[in-house]
């Protein structure tokens, strides 16, 4: 079961601002979810390695050589705000 | 007064986090270069920049340097190890979340000796760091109207190297640190400016009262990036939790902030925002599997490190502890100090040499030994040309050491060029003694009177003379035989 306490600490760390009815209904959802996650546990993993990725390939890796593709001007579009050639963003609040 | 009831009262535990930036041509996860002083954002592409799709693909430098700083640490090297992600939110993140590694870390348990002491490695792990902020209007986080980003920065790789709780005085912190930035260095993985941020530390500090042995609640102790402001760092820690505890009160787990100004650490981040990171495997990375070939490798790769030279240097060169500490702290000075030897010097005069005015040179002038213009070769012509008696040891310090660092020019062409050259033949030195005697009368007759003494000023007063050119040798012999005739 998923609290509205753990709801709310949830969406304090993803920064979200729900109302009392959205708290209450992911609640329930997120339960709903995690009770049918469960049935996982239904099956017999002794022995087994838990997996962290489903494609079977390891090592892949590129050689350590510089590639300069993009100007700045190019990778600023996307910025809402910039000055100076740096983004802009608002003050950092605690 | 503080630091004094410490002693008695308190035992404290320290625990280093080091995070190096490694020396790669490219960044962690894209191509884009890593260069400190290029102009903000010139080196940021979708990738480090964390735009939707792309996907990030591992330099294999990076994991090679991990494994080769493992290997030197001593630890224990994973055959299988993973990325994890890690969330939080801060505007020199731009993907919301850093590419790190949690429960695998790439090396694990080894040790580093320190004056003797074997000082516990937790584990090594590779993440990517961060941008930096420029706060506008201020130059202080809270009074900014805005920031800017450069995410130059981000992405470029680092390894965090977690000390155990084995450190037990701020003193041994600084010689922690400064033999573990002398490793990376070695390694050449890691340039290890403390100043300019490549090697960066942060210091967990926690009191217990002496005799017990479980761990008190520790702070983390954040922007020192000195090996002076650490030690300032826990001395100024170590008394504002002694004053907590003594006043009956609790230290809070948080981290601090080291103020260089106040010399003083401030709170920074309550309990309450203690870190909730929510780590999960990097789908957008396939696990590494790490063969023993590989590690073999690497391992062929790794150069004698200070510690090795430490034994070698006083059994094959006759140095003392003391002078082969300096000479090896640095590979470039020790690098250099073998090669004179090699090319047949005098190990105790090369390491003199080195170590006294050579070194003040450099420091005066801001300069690695790599950095002079002197080769090795120079040196070692300067010390036999000192032995030979060509010159004396004076003249080479003032008049010949400057110009062979500063332009290289060979000791022969200075010799030549200022008419440094000593002067051994008699006839001159017995007319400048001669001279000297007719002056001074009155010494003269002291000297023969068996007053020693008057010696040394008459070989002064000669070398002056002379402008310090007579070799002192003669200068002594010809003293005596005038004297007694």
């Amino acid at each position: 079961m998923i609290t509205k306490e753990q709801v709310e600490h949830v969406a304090k760390l993803a920064r979200l601002s729900l109302t009392e009815e959205e708290k209450e209904l992911y609640s329930k959802q997120l339960s709903e979810i995690l009770d049918y996650i469960d049935q996982l546990n239904e099956v017999k993993t002794e022995g087994i390695e838990p997996m962290t990725q489903p494609i079977p390939t390891v090592n892949v890796m590129r050689e350590d050589i510089v590639k300069k593709q993009y100007n700045r001007d190019e990778m600023l579009k996307n910025a809402p705000h910039e000055e100076y050639g740096f983004f802009r963003v608002p003050k950092i609040g605690e | 007064m503080a630091v004094v009831q410490i002693k008695t009262k308190y035992e404290v535990v320290i625990g280093l986090e080091v995070h190096a930036q490694l020396k790669t041509k490219t960044k962690i996860f894209c191509n884009c270069p890593v260069d400190f002083g290029a102009e903000p954002n010139t080196n940021v592409c979708p990738v480090c920049l964390g735009m939707p799709g792309v996907l990030p693909v591992l330099n294999k430098q990076v994991v090679a340097f991990a494994i080769k700083t493992g290997l030197a640490l001593n630890c224990e090297i994973s055959k299988h190890c993973k990325f994890d992600r890690k969330q939080y939110f801060y505007p020199d993140l731009p993907k919301n979340y850093q590419i790190s590694q949690y429960d695998q870390p790439i090396c694990k348990t080894g040790h580093l000796e320190v004056n003797g002491k074997i000082i516990g490695i937790e584990r090594i792990h590779m993440e990517e760091d961060a941008g930096k902020l420029v706060h506008a209007g201020s130059d202080r986080l809270h009074g900014s109207e805005y920031s800017l980003v450069d995410y130059n920065r981000t992405g470029t790789p680092l390894i965090e190297i977690v000390s155990k709780p084995d450190i037990r005085s701020m003193e041994e912190a600084r010689e922690y640190a400064q033999t573990l930035r002398s490793i990376l260095r070695y390694l050449d993985v890691c340039d290890g400016n403390l100043e300019e941020g490549s090697m960066r530390c942060d210091v967990n500090v926690s009191l217990r009262p002496v005799g017990t042995k479980t761990l008190g609640t520790r702070t983390e102790i954040k922007n020192v990036n000195s090996f002076k402001s650490l030690v300032r760092s826990i001395e100024s820690e170590i008394e504002r939790q002694s004053e907590v505890l003594d006043s009956g009160g609790k230290i809070i787990q948080e981290t601090r902030l080291f103020e260089e100004n106040s010399g003083r650490t401030v709170s920074m981040r309550s309990k309450e925002e203690a870190h909730d990171y929510r780590y999960f495997p990097e789908p957008d990375l396939v696990p590494l599997e790490i063969s023993q070939e590989w590690i073999n490798q690497i391992k062929e790769s790794i150069p004698e490190l200070p510690h090795q030279k430490k034994i070698r240097y006083p059994q094959e060169y006759g140095l003392s502890t003391e002078d082969t500490k300096v000479l090896v702290e640095d590979r470039n000075m020790a690098e250099y100090y073998e090669a004179v030897v090699r090319i047949g010097a005098n190990p105790k005069k090369a390491a003199n040499w080195l170590i006294g005015p050579v070194t003040a040179y450099l420091k005066e002038h801001k300069i690695d030994i790599i950095n002079c213009c002197m080769t090795p070769k120079q040196l070692y012509d300067l010390l036999s040309f000192i032995e030979k008696g060509i010159i004396n040891d004076n003249i080479a310090k003032t008049e010949v050491l400057d110009e062979l660092l500063g332009k290289g020019t060979d000791t022969e062409e200075i010799i030549k060029q200022k008419g440094l050259a000593q002067v051994s033949d008699e006839g001159p030195i017995k007319q400048a003694v001669k001279e000297i005697f007719d002056a001074n009368p009155n010494q003269v007759k002291e000297l023969k009177e068996g007053k020693d003494k008057v010696k040394g000023f008459f070989v002064g007063q000669v070398m002056k003379k002379m402008s310090g050119k007579a070799n002192p040798a003669i200068v002594n012999k010809i003293i005596d035989e005038l004297i007694q005739s």
